[in-house]
């Protein structure tokens, strides 16, 4: 530290740098949602034609890839007692189901 | 401030450890915030042209193959735009030891003999538009496909596994009559009339099972809510250590600590300007650790793809997708965490100091 640098000084300059960072993280990678919807559009577009109800991210089992079409009692399919083997299944929740009578 | 700074340097490794410990908790708390958001982002934009009902029928407890009779029952309902029997299912692949999402499109089919598939089912095969391969159908024979194109990497997300075909190659592959479906998707005109149209559908056919497209969004809403989920049990061991730490460090004033507002009391310091002092100390911890934290976390979620998470998520899949998130700042959900992670500590470590500073010096000293 420089003699005469004051602690406060110190402290404000490390704070107000921390602040400056993060405000222009924030600014430059901040992407509005009408640029993102267009940045989307492609993909939105091809889930659409495919008639698709649920996105490609737990693939790794059949009870958790189509996961809003599931079962919702079920999330055992193999046996009973059966552990869960796949990491995907401690992720996935079980589908959520509104009462229609 | 001055003082508090210099007080801090005093105690120069616990406060350091303490600042990293905090730094490490914001960061992760965070993270988790930021990468369930923005997935759940991502989640709702690529359902937002999802089907609006999908019927499945229940055989015994257990889903089963729609007869295509079923489509001439919901024929003509009032309120429903379009109605679509859906064909998709699994297919294990052993050659990449992955599981293949095979689907016939509702718009635009390739030809027979040719599959659009996925970018990460692409890459995992090695496969480009115009090259042959082969899959064993469920009768042993092997099956012949041309890779027609490959989906966008940007549909990543929605696509990574998927093989698209037409509706004889998918009956061919799998050995499906001609008469049945997987499930029904309907397009409802008039997003209010969802439930009614749902309803209608289950008195038309009892044996069904109806999915609304908000149940698909609600069911990914809860999947990627970060108050759920694995990611929170993780971090809640942290999170109790780190009440622990600060616990220790806010509650009991160390007998130096006690000595030293005893004596700035005693030349003359009134309980506001101690309680001022170290409301800064803990102020410039909490504060600095909050920032820190705050964007270490954004550049993880947002410009190094999550490598903790994509560990987690990932599993033991394949054929993982590959997607970029959209940073979007959210003010409140910043202010929320400011909130959550800088005022608890500030005020845990105000409460003994201001019971130390409101004695009398000389009784502070000696205790």
């Amino acid at each position: 530290m420089r003699p005469g640098l004051r602690g406060s000084t110190l402290a404000s300059g490390a704070l107000g740098l921390l602040s400056a960072v993060l405000v222009v993280l924030l600014f430059f990678s901040h992407v509005p949602p009408h640029l993102a919807e267009a940045l989307r559009a492609n993909g939105r577009a091809q889930a659409a034609a495919a008639g698709l109800t649920d996105p490609a991210l737990f693939n790794e089992a059949r009870y958790a890839r189509n996961g809003a079409l599931a079962d919702p009692h079920a999330p055992f399919q193999d046996h009973p007692m059966a552990l869960e083997h796949f990491p995907a299944g401690s992720l996935m929740p079980p589908p959520v189901r509104a009462r229609l009578d | 401030m001055d003082y508090a700074v210099a007080s801090l340097r005093r105690r120069r490794g616990r406060n350091l450890g303490l600042f990293l410990a905090y730094t490490l908790l914001v960061f992760l708390l965070a993270s988790v915030v930021l990468y369930g958001d923005a997935l759940r982002r991502e989640a709702r934009a690529l359902l937002a042209d999802a089907p609006e009902l999908v019927v499945q029928r229940l055989n015994a407890g257990r889903q089963d193959l729609v007869p295509v009779a079923w489509l001439d029952t919901l024929r003509g309902m009032r309120g429903v735009r379009g109605l679509e029997g859906r064909l998709w299912g699994y297919y294990y692949d052993p050659s990449i030891g992955a599981n293949l999402t095979f689907q016939v499109p509702l718009e635009a089919p390739p030809p027979p003999g040719q599959v659009a598939i996925g970018a990460a089912l692409a890459r995992a095969r090695g496969l480009e538009p115009g090259d042959v391969f082969s899959l064993r159908t469920y009768a042993g024979q092997p099956y012949v496909f041309t890779v027609e194109r490959i989906l966008s990497p940007a549909s990543e997300l929605a696509s990574a596994d998927l093989l698209l075909l037409n509706a004889a190659d998918y009956r061919a592959f799998f050995g499906l009559p001609a008469a049945v479906y997987t499930d029904l998707a309907l397009r409802v005109g008039n997003e209010r009339e969802v439930r009614k149209v749902a309803e209608k559908v289950l008195e038309r056919l009892p044996g069904a099972r109806v999915i609304t497209r908000d149940e698909m969004r609600r069911t990914y809403e809860a999947a990627f809510n970060w108050r759920q989920g694995l990611l929170l049990t993780l971090l809640s061991t942290v999170l109790v250590a780190f009440a622990l730490l600060a616990w220790d460090k806010a509650s009991g004033l160390s007998a130096e600590e006690r000595r030293e507002i005893g004596i700035l009391k005693a030349l003359g310091w009134d309980t506001g300007d101690v309680l001022r002092m170290k409301l800064w100390e803990g102020a410039l911890v909490s504060l600095g650790a909050f920032l820190a934290g705050y964007i270490l976390a954004w550049l993880h979620v947002f410009h190094a793809d999550a490598p903790l998470f994509t560990a987690v998520l990932k599993g033991w899949s394949v054929l993982y997708p590959s997607f970029v998130l959209q940073p979007q700042v959210d003010l409140a959900q910043l202010a929320a965490l400011a909130f959550l992670s800088v005022l608890p500590y500030v005020a845990a470590t105000l409460i003994p100091v201001w019971r130390a500073a409101t004695l009398d010096p000389d009784e502070v000293m000696r205790a």
